[in-house]
């Protein structure tokens, strides 16, 4: 099959669908494994109503990071070796993390009653670790592998925001598909978790460009300076607005209770949008580009006929499965 | 074997994950269409007794999916923390299977299962069940392409190699390459068979319980019959798939047969110790010439063996074993799905007595077994090669420490163990829960109006 494009285009197309695939994950699992990780010490009734809350959609959900990865696998496959060798350690915890909390999730509902809490009890652990383990590597990715002291700590830190960032958006879900006293709490949730987000963005956006002279440059020099001024200002005001949104929630019948989740992904947007600024044309930080990279022309527009065709299908039906469960949870039962 | 260095901790650590991964798409792939099966019977017939069985079996499905999708995730991981390798030389063909798997199949599933598992009551009926439709293809089309590259690995075909990368010169080639036919039969009856004696099994246990709802009967009766029709179709395409890997892969049906010597009047093994050091079998009883026979249709016919590949041919003992294992559970399977159809014949479910009852529960797994012994004998008998002959598993390793990757191996295998044994008791629990509600369930029968409620 003969290239259709210039086939110096297509690393930079498969980029940005990684880039897609990348974001589309952290949203969405971002909003189940933050609600597991609110889950710790809630009161059994409104426990299963949270987790009833994403019933349907985790399975889709944790798709998009065998997406995100596979497209890293098969577009950039030097790259895919290179990143998860240096990765070892966290992607094993991750892993774990996410098949305790994908079976728990399973199991808590058909297990004897008296295994319940145990199955509980691994849920929020698998996602809390699961979130953390993605924090790290965050960092790590960040500080292109570097494993001094001072690096480790800015991993622990990312970590930590992460997970926060999760239970933000988790909580703005919650907002969103709950109503009553759990919404309530929901909102006093997203208010502390919202916090840590911002400490967080902040803390990566600090520290990117001083571990990087060259991501330094692509920042602080005209115009790029100024032309990418909106991108923290907008941050910024967006994080000011949702915490003063969220003072007055949740509002006389249940008005305005999307926009938590609207402005959770449009932040975690533009934190990925500075990121991917950041590091193009980068695949593996400061050492491999993504055309050196790349996988071979003849592979990459295979496989790009095939993505042009069904993401437009897989987005059509994701969406329509979010419409059918749309409107607020309720306990959910089988058939 | 060496010693336990990185390399085996590494190549046991990625068969540990794909042995439990195997599990769950084997039962998934023909439950899907049992499901379906169940689904229309009840449209057709209007027996809510179907309905049951589907309540039942999609909480099954569920629990199986689950448990295929986060080890699936583990997998896709796993290419690039152990064998980096593997994707820089075959990444080219490699990588749009596997892309293809995931945009065509996994995404259909996953996202049709929640309206599978939960969107009976909101979705109009015939949306639940063309989703249910949509699972079953899904999961078939994820084994179809997963097939295409593992067979691929066994038979690379289609491609040439530019400065020591694979490119991909044909693709018809590399779907269709010589071992997938045969590899995508015989897993897909693996899975029916599989699913069958699980239906069976779990059935039986239920029905020796005392539970004799309408669904525990249709359940029981449809898994024998199924069993018995695709196990005679299975032994014929193990068969092929036998005389096929004699063609293509020949070290390995030699490590099977424990043939050590090219000749002609080759003996069949039936049982041996084969031992690598000697190069000879010890305790051998055969058929004279019965390999000869089997694999050429001549008794004179000359059969490769192991001398034919010096130091470049699979340890003999796991194969040879694993061989005999999968055919023992297979003959077994033969025996009890034929005999339980004969009675189903002459007495209906009745007609089955306790001790056959007995027998079924304990082959509740026998599908898994199977599965896995011959998965073992196919890809331990690809070795050396990783793809045969372009890239030995070796030259794929990452150079990880032993004491790393043997320590989360050590992570992995506790993960693994409890949540067999919770699969394992869960179903039970499951039937056990079946079989207790069997009296209450008349009482309040389950609203089976399909409507269309709004959410709000």
């Amino acid at each position: 099959m003969t290239p259709f494009l210039p086939p110096d285009w297509l690393p930079v197309i498969f980029a940005a669908l990684m880039g897609v695939a990348i974001l589309f994950y952290v949203v969405l699992d971002g909003f189940d494994l933050g609600v597991g990780i609110l889950t710790r010490g809630q009161p059994a009734a409104e426990r299963s109503r949270m987790i009833a809350s994403i019933g349907p959609f985790w399975d889709a959900n944790e798709t998009w990071l065998v997406l995100g990865i596979g497209l890293l696998l098969v577009a950039f496959p030097i790259a895919h070796g290179i990143i998860l060798t240096a990765l070892y350690l966290p992607v094993a915890i991750m892993l774990v993390g996410l098949i305790l909390r994908g079976v728990a999730f399973e199991f808590r509902a058909k297990a004897p009653r008296l295994q319940q809490g145990a199955w509980d009890a691994a849920f929020f652990w698998g996602s809390l670790l699961a979130a953390l383990a993605q924090g790290w590597m965050l960092g790590a990715y960040i500080l292109a592998f570097d494993t001094s002291l001072p690096a480790l700590l800015f991993c622990a830190l990312t970590a930590v925001c992460l997970a926060a960032g999760y239970a933000f958006v988790g909580a703005s879900w919650l907002i969103w598909k709950t109503d009553g006293a759990l919404q309530v709490k929901a909102v006093r949730w997203a208010r502390v978790t919202l916090l840590f987000t911002a400490l967080g963005i902040l803390a990566v956006s600090v520290a990117t460009p001083l571990v990087s002279p060259r991501i330094f440059a692509r920042w602080f020099r005209l115009p790029e300076f100024i032309l990418l001024a909106p991108i923290p200002l907008m941050t910024g005001l967006l994080v000011l607005g949702l915490l003063v949104f969220l003072r007055r929630h949740p509002r006389d019948g249940d008005r305005l209770s999307w926009v938590p989740m609207v402005g959770a992904t449009a932040l975690f947007a533009l934190g990925f949008f500075g990121l991917a600024y950041s590091f193009y044309p980068y695949v593996v930080p400061d050492r491999l580009t993504i055309w050196q990279a790349a996988a071979s022309p003849e592979s990459l527009s295979i496989i790009l006929v095939g993505t042009l065709f069904v993401l437009p299908v897989i987005l059509a039906y994701s969406a329509f499965a979010h419409w059918v469960f749309r409107g607020k949870a309720s306990e959910l039962s089988y058939g | 074997m060496t010693a336990l260095d990185s390399l085996m901790l590494a190549r046991i650590q990625f068969a540990l994950n794909v042995s439990f991964h195997i599990l769950f798409p084997t039962i998934t792939i023909a439950l899907g269409w049992m499901l379906l099966g169940m689904k229309l019977a009840w449209k057709r017939t209007g027996e809510e007794a179907w309905m049951e069985a589907y309540r039942f079996w999609v909480k099954v499905f569920a629990l199986a999916f689950g448990m295929g999708v986060v080890s699936g995730i583990t997998m896709s991981f796993q290419f690039g923390t152990n064998w980096p390798g593997f994707m820089e030389k075959v990444g080219n063909v490699a990588g749009p299977l596997l892309a293809y798997e995931v945009l065509t199949a996994f995404f259909l599933e996953a996202v049709f299962l929640g309206i599978m598992l939960f969107g009976f009551r909101r979705v109009p009926d015939w949306v639940h069940t063309l989703s249910t439709l949509l699972v079953a293809v899904g999961t078939t089309a994820s084994a179809f392409w997963i097939l295409v590259l593992n067979s691929w690995m066994h038979t690379p075909a289609g491609f040439e190699i530019r400065d020591g990368v694979v490119h991909a010169t044909d693709w018809w080639a590399v779907v269709f390459n010589p071992s997938m036919p045969y590899r995508l039969a015989h897993t897909l009856l693996a899975s029916g068979l599989t699913v069958a004696f699980l239906m069976a099994g779990l059935s039986a246990w239920r029905w020796l319980k005392g539970d004799r709802g309408a669904d525990v009967r249709l359940t029981l009766k449809a898994a024998i019959l199924t069993a018995a029709a695709l196990i005679p179709l299975q032994i014929v395409a193990g068969d092929l798939h036998g005389l096929n890997s004699l063609e293509h892969q020949p070290a390995k049906v030699a490590a099977i047969e424990a043939n050590w010597e090219t000749r002609g009047r080759a003996p069949l093994v039936l049982f041996g110790v084969p031992d690598e050091d000697a190069r000879t079998t010890h305790f051998e009883v055969a058929i004279p010439a019965g390999a000869s026979v089997v694999l050429r249709h001549d008794p004179e016919g000359v059969v490769p063996g192991l001398d034919a590949f010096p130091g470049r041919h699979p340890p003999v003992a796991p194969v040879f074993w694993g061989f005999r294992l999968m055919v023992g559970v297979g003959l077994l399977m033969l025996a009890l799905a034929w005999w339980g159809a004969w009675r189903l014949r002459r007495g209906g479910v009745e007609g089955l007595s306790r001790p056959f009852l007995k027998a079924l529960v304990a082959m509740t797994f026998s599908g898994w077994v199977a599965t896995l012994a011959g998965w073992y004998v196919t890809e331990i008998g690809r070795q050396p090669w990783l793809v045969t002959g372009v890239l030995t598993t070796a030259e794929a390793a990452a150079p990880h420490a032993a004491g790393t990757v043997a320590a989360t191996l050590l992570l992995y295998l506790i993960v693994y163990a409890v949540l067999i044994a919770a699969f394992v008791a869960v179903l039970f629990h499951l039937a056990g829960r079946g079989a207790a509600s069997a009296d209450a369930r008349g009482l309040f029968p389950p609203v089976v109006t399909p409507r269309f409620t709004a959410a709000e």
